[in-house]
């Protein structure tokens, strides 16, 4: 008798799982709640309103800062957004990325032809204490990020761009409230003036980088600000333990009123640093993490799970990006100064083997130049028959070494960042192609956090040890050629330590760079990038690798998910989580 | 040199009890002690599986680039054409197991994993031999001394034994591996991390030696023969080297050979953490930890270097318990 009632329950159970339940979501017009493949990409999957629960994110090693002045990873610029405002932002939506204004009223009012650049800010927006925001604030966090000694890390645009008259930092600024920057201006408390040394168009890309989010000069602690980010976002940080974990909560000082751009969901972050990055993918798969805010991708073993089970790939989007995977080869490092023997290294690695091990086809093309196809005004070509011969021509490889005279080749170090296993499978593969023609590579990882402050950006440490190849790679820091071209190639960029020009120093390209900037005609100004591109490449300063493709995991407890094509990941301020 | 065992070796006469004239006597050789422990080695099939097995290892390590250029492929070859390219695993069925690749190929680069495999013994073996050298060595000196003079001398000995066996030794390894710089002491790059791994792990499995000899020699210390050779007039060296050491031979041989399966096991270990030899340099631990990740989709990846580590270490465990057996006779 009750062995029937056990079959019988059983088999109702069975029959009631057959059934099923369909992630139900809440369908919006533009946005769709069944998962497929590639339903986050240039379009809202599973839009939601609804608040609350707490949003879980993993990093496999350690931000480089928290601080919007010192930080240069597309993570950190997208995940600022929910602690900063800056006087412009990417709009979170899918689709081509659209700059609007956020502390700012309006996009800047440009005068003087371009020269001058006018923000008003919005009232009522507040720090985290109850203090309100100001002009002054904003000036003080710009004059900060000019300071290359305290914060190494983070582009060098407003040291290039404004009139700066021998400025050099708040932290030497005789004037009494450290606000000496003639180049910048604040008339009143919610103007803002910029003086720039040449005319440019596109100074509304520069205003949307973490640097312009105003920081308060009474709450100034220097290096270790980036401990207790004061925060005028929607979240403000809870605590942080150093390498370990910080947790962000909202922040009751941010009003809605003031803020157009954003709906914070979550009602809780909070990010796991130093996670072993396989073990991110496993918990991704498994529903215990939300989030891998790097957003570089699966690692490639979950690659191959991911495509190859139809149940796992709905759940996947494949973004095209605005990044080349590349590899920088020092020239600082002998006998890498001599340009035959770089081009060596074009021509003798195996590319197939560079884009194997960032995932195949799948992970990106392989790439022959620099620009990424995306770029407008990009243009493909091939100066060392990595088309042609993907697996490498060793036969020009070996003339190139015999014309720099290393006809038996030479050794060197690769250096890479040791949390991602990308990189090493690419360390790998460079050292088995390479050594085909006698260049002998020993493996050096490093900390992705410091590995532009401390190691492979720092010109002096690379020199000494002896770091001939470092494996790199580079997004566009906006959707056009200066945004991706000028940080890595303008000579101007360099300094001793947090470096992203990694040796490129072509007074040519320098002199290209500055038309572009007053170009005003858009085709002309287009024309520029592939001539810097292809100086580089003649010149055989990187490596270039793939155009990547990122296969990202979205996990079904997300809400609201989309790539967003300003940083080619998920946009980290639109995201909300199932409770 | 006098043993314990030892019948005296000349042949001697057997009287025949008085009454069974006629019956042949028959001279009864005395045996060495080797001999009996080989007798009952050969009676114990295990131990001697364990052997063939010990012996199979240390040829194919030995002659690995034979065996690799007749079996397989160069290590450190990739060999991407056989390999899926958006699902990163080998094309073929079972990892891409076949006449070519015996053990199939690694995912992403298609390495050859008999051959690493193979090479990756190298590194174990070598590795925990000379570590077991340098642990016996180090171990026999202060067991010997500890024990035959004692007083403060086996003190002294015996704490910093206690000592060195309550390190942590993981923790220390890790730590000394990240600090050691790419040339010293003449050597560079993977021999002087091999170099290193041999001084640590020797140096903190001597204790477990030491205490055994230690015991030992505690025992032997008191016996007739040496009371008999210090009456007629013998130096301690003499004592040493030529009464008590050679006793001591057994149980040296003994726990060096089950010795070598737990430094096996620690090289393993470490290589896993990431502080063993650097790639492209296979070994066994190495192999493991990069096959964590696929072990989902491509699990003889993970298989094929954690059989040969299962494999390698119990035919030491068996070989070694067959020796225990077969030289000291209290123990059956």
């Amino acid at each position: 008798m009750t062995g029937v009632v056990a079959l019988g329950a059983s088999l109702a159970l069975a029959l009631a799982a057959c059934g099923g339940s369909n992630t139900s979501g809440q369908s919006g017009s533009n946005g769709s709640s069944s998962p497929t493949y590639n339903a986050g990409v240039d379009k809202v999957f599973n839009p939601s309103s609804t608040k609350g629960g707490t949003l879980r994110m993993a990093h496999s090693g350690d931000w480089d800062s928290l601080d919007g002045a010192d930080t240069y990873y597309g993570y950190s610029w997208d995940f600022f957004r929910l602690y900063g405002r800056t006087l412009t932002t990417f709009a979170p939506a899918p689709g081509e990325s659209k700059l609007v204004p956020d502390l700012a009223e309006s996009l800047g009012v440009p005068s003087d032809n371009s020269k001058t650049w006018t923000y008003k800010i919005r009232t009522g927006v507040k720090f985290e204490d109850g203090t309100p925001v100001t002009s002054k604030d904003v000036k003080y966090a710009v004059e900060r990020t000019l300071d290359k000694d305290t914060f190494p890390n983070g582009p060098t645009y407003f040291n290039d761009f404004l009139d700066l008259q021998g400025y050099t930092s708040p932290y030497k600024d005789p004037t009494p409230d450290k606000l000496g920057l003639k180049a910048i201006e604040t008339p009143d408390d919610q103007t803002i003036v910029f003086h720039l040394k040449q005319p440019y168009s596109g100074f509304d890309y520069l205003t949307q980088i973490p640097s312009t989010a105003p920081v308060p000069r009474a709450k100034d602690t220097g290096t270790k600000y980036k401990e207790h980010v004061v925060s005028t976002g929607p979240y403000k940080f809870e605590s942080y333990q150093l390498g370990k974990k910080f947790v962000l909560v909202r922040n009751d000082q941010w009003d809605q009123a003031t803020d157009p751009i954003r709906k914070p969901l979550p009602d809780r972050i909070e990010v796991s640093l130093n996670v072993n990055a396989e073990d991110i993918d496993n918990r991704l798969l498994a529903g215990d993490l939300d989030v891998a805010v790097e957003g570089t991708g699966v690692q490639p073993a979950t690659q191959g799970r991911v495509l190859g089970d139809p149940n796992l790939k709905k759940n996947a989007d494949s973004a095209e990006t605005l990044r080349n995977w590349f590899t920088a080869i020092n020239a600082d490092v002998a006998p890498l100064n001599n340009v035959e023997c770089r081009k060596a290294i074009e021509f003798g690695a195996d590319h197939t083997g560079y884009q194997n091990a960032y995932g195949g086809p799948a992970g990106g093309d392989i790439a022959t130049n620099l620009l990424p196809p995306l770029i407008p005004g990009a243009q493909k070509f091939d100066l060392y028959n990595m088309a042609s011969k993907p697996t490498g021509d060793v036969d020009s490889a070996k003339k190139a070494l015999q014309a720099c005279g290393q006809p038996n080749g030479f050794s060197t170090n690769i250096s890479y960042r040791a949390e991602r296993p990308r990189e090493k499978a690419l360390a790998e593969s460079l050292q088995q192609s390479l050594a085909r023609i006698g260049i002998k590579l020993t493996l050096k990882p490093y900390p992705q956090g410091d590995y532009f402050k401390l190691y492979a950006g720092k010109p002096d440490f690379a020199k000494k040890n002896n770091l001939g190849i470092m494996v790199y790679g580079w997004a566009a820091d906006w959707p056009d050629g200066y945004g991706f071209l000028a940080q890595i190639t303008d000579s101007r960029a360099i300094h001793t330590a947090g470096n992203t020009n990694l040796g490129v120093k072509l007074p040519e390209v320098d002199k290209l760079l500055d038309q572009a900037v007053v170009e005003t005609d858009t085709a002309k100004r287009e024309a520029i990038w592939p001539q810097i591109d292809r100086k580089v490449m003649e010149a055989a300063y990187y490596l270039p690798g793939v155009w990547s493709k990122t296969l990202d995991y979205r996990p079904p407890t997300l809400t609201n998910v989309f790539v967003t094509n300003a940083y080619n990941m998920y946009d980290y301020i639109a995201l909300g989580v199932k409770q | 040199m006098t043993a314990p065992l030892e019948v005296s070796g000349t042949a001697t006469e057997a009287q025949p009890e008085a009454g069974l004239a006629g019956v042949e006597s028959k001279a009864v050789e005395g045996r060495s002690l080797g001999q009996i422990a080989w007798l009952r080695l050969r009676r114990d099939k295990v131990a001697l599986a364990g052997g063939a097995v010990v012996f199979l290892l240390v040829l194919v390590a030995v002659f690995a680039p034979l065996v690799v250029k007749l079996l397989g492929h160069p290590p450190n070859e990739f060999h991407q054409d056989l390999i899926d390219p958006s699902l990163q695993i080998p094309k073929g069925k079972y990892g891409g197991i076949s006449k070519e690749f015996l053990f199939g190929l690694e995912p992403q680069n298609g390495r050859d994993i008999f051959s690493r495999v193979v090479y990756g013994a190298r590194i174990s073996l070598l590795v925990a031999f000379l570590a077991t050298v340098v642990a016996m060595v180090i171990g026999t000196v202060s067991g010997v001394i500890a024990g035959f003079f004692g007083g403060w001398v086996d003190t002294l000995i015996s704490r910093t034994m206690d000592v060195f066996l309550a390190f942590p030794l993981l923790l220390f390894t890790i730590a000394i591996a990240g600090v050691i710089p790419d040339s010293a002491f003449g050597l560079n790059g993977n021999s002087l991390r091999v170099a290193t791994l041999v001084v640590i792990i020797g140096f903190f499995s001597w204790p477990y030696i030491g205490r055994i000899i230690r015991g030992q020699t505690l025992s032997l210390r008191e016996r007739e023969f040496v009371d008999a050779a210090r009456s007629l007039g013998a130096r301690n060296s003499y004592i040493l080297f030529r009464e008590l050491l050679p006793n001591l031979v057994a149980p040296i041989l003994v726990y060096s050979t089950l010795l070598i399966p737990t430094n096996i096991l620690f090289e393993a270990a470490l290589s896993f953490l990431g502080v063993g030899v650097r790639p492209p340099t296979p070994s066994w631990g190495g192999m493991l930890s990069d096959a964590v990740q696929w072990y989902t989709i491509a699990p003889h990846f993970m298989i094929f270097p954690g059989l040969a580590i299962f494999v390698t270490v119990l035919a030491f465990n068996l070989f070694g318990d067959g020796l225990r057996d077969a030289l000291d006779p209290r123990t059956r």
